[in-house]
């Protein structure tokens, strides 16, 4: 891979990804959205979330579905969330469960 | 694994967490901005500038504190990856330039091993369209003319967008772009220590550091789970994306899932 091809890959990238962010905001300008789309945009997170973790818990390399250590560390943290505790403790019991799942297989 | 856990490096989650007083803190901001909305009307400007509904930028550095830490290691794998690829330089400054994990993982994993150019950008890019619909549910909460809106767009990573986010289809700016602050430090910090330091480090992996993403997005997510509604389009994205996992190209997954939020249109 050239010098050349890394540096043009960054640079368009960077502003694929700056247009993408300025899209939204440039065209709607300071309008409010209709009633009907608020409905919409309240239901973005939980939708995009969701679906962050079940790629991210379940997704393989080569698009590839699986159930492994990092799903088991994450079915740990769904428990100690049912159990309330607090956001940190959640996250170190995920990435302690993968760890020692890791090891131990 | 490693890597596609990683796929969600720099966007990290939520913020809530660290310290249960931090969260407390954004709650009671969130209540002050309330009653000053209360008192002033909506779009009343508060006398220092700041809209009347709005946190301060502080604020939202505080709430994107607890995302240091994994912004930190996903940071450190992506510098330890990109580095034999690209070399030390080129690999910190695409962490400041392109600033997006995710794509970043996915271009450089393609060039790795001997992808185009033409693919690698266009998965990147892919990644990243999820900024679009995310971008236009923040746009009525910027300023400014296009180039300050424009400007203040560039702040939103997935884990300062949903903190941002208020549940009831408005952001708070200040939180959005305070709480990527924290986060671009260390997600650069973690890509020069990656890069220059790689061979000393080991993998992440071995440590479940790329667990914490899917756990910090999944106690996010509880925290939006306040009715049948948000829970009908949190199934619905999931199924979405774990369908079109095996089928799509990377990326694809979540951005097809924000259709789930669709299902917003049947309650008016």
């Amino acid at each position: 891979m050239s010098t050349t091809t890394i540096w043009i890959m960054i640079a368009l990238l960077t502003v694929g990804t700056v247009a993408i962010k300025a899209a939204g905001p440039v065209a709607l300008g300071g309008r409010d959205l209709p009633p009907r789309a608020t409905g919409v945009v309240a239901r973005l997170a939980p939708s995009l979330l969701a679906a962050l973790v079940v790629v991210d818990a379940f997704g393989g390399t080569d698009r590839t579905l699986a159930i492994d250590e990092t799903a088991a560390g994450l079915a740990a943290a769904g428990l100690a969330l049912l159990a309330k505790l607090p956001m940190i403790v959640v996250v170190l019991i995920a990435a302690v469960v993968t760890a020692v799942l890791r090891a131990v297989l | 694994m490693c890597y596609n856990t990683a796929m969600n490096l720099m966007q990290v989650s939520n913020g809530t967490t660290l310290a249960e007083a931090d969260a407390d803190d954004v709650l009671a901001t969130a209540d002050e901005s309330a009653a000053r909305e209360a008192a002033s009307g909506p779009r009343g400007g508060a006398p220092d500038g700041r809209g009347p509904d709005e946190s301060r930028l502080v604020d939202g550095v505080k709430a994107g504190l607890p995302l240091v830490l994994p912004a930190l290691a996903i940071g450190m794998s992506f510098g330890v990856l990109a580095e034999p690829v690209m070399g030390a330089f080129a690999a910190i400054a695409m962490s400041v330039l392109v600033f997006a994990g995710a794509a970043q993982f996915a271009s450089v994993s393609i060039l790795a091993v001997g992808g185009s150019l033409a693919s690698a950008v266009s998965a990147g890019l892919l990644i990243n369209t999820r900024f679009l619909p995310m971008g236009l549910a923040v746009a009525p909460n910027l300023k400014g003319g296009p180039l300050r809106r424009a400007a203040e767009g560039q702040t939103m990573v997935d884990a300062s967008w949903a903190l941002a986010n208020r549940g009831d289809g408005t952001f708070d700016r200040q939180i959005m772009m305070g709480a990527t602050i924290p986060q671009g430090i260390a997600w650069w910090g973690g890509t020069a220590i990656g890069a220059l330091g790689g061979a000393l480090l080991g993998d992440p992996a071995t440590l479940g550091l790329d667990a914490l993403f899917p756990a910090f997005y999944l106690a996010l997510l509880a925290e939006e789970m306040s009715d049948r509604a948000m829970l009908s389009s949190a199934l619905l994205g999931a199924a979405i994306a774990l369908v079109l996992v095996p089928f799509a190209p990377p990326g694809i997954p979540v951005v097809a899932a924000s259709a789930a939020a669709l299902l917003g249109l049947r309650r008016t």
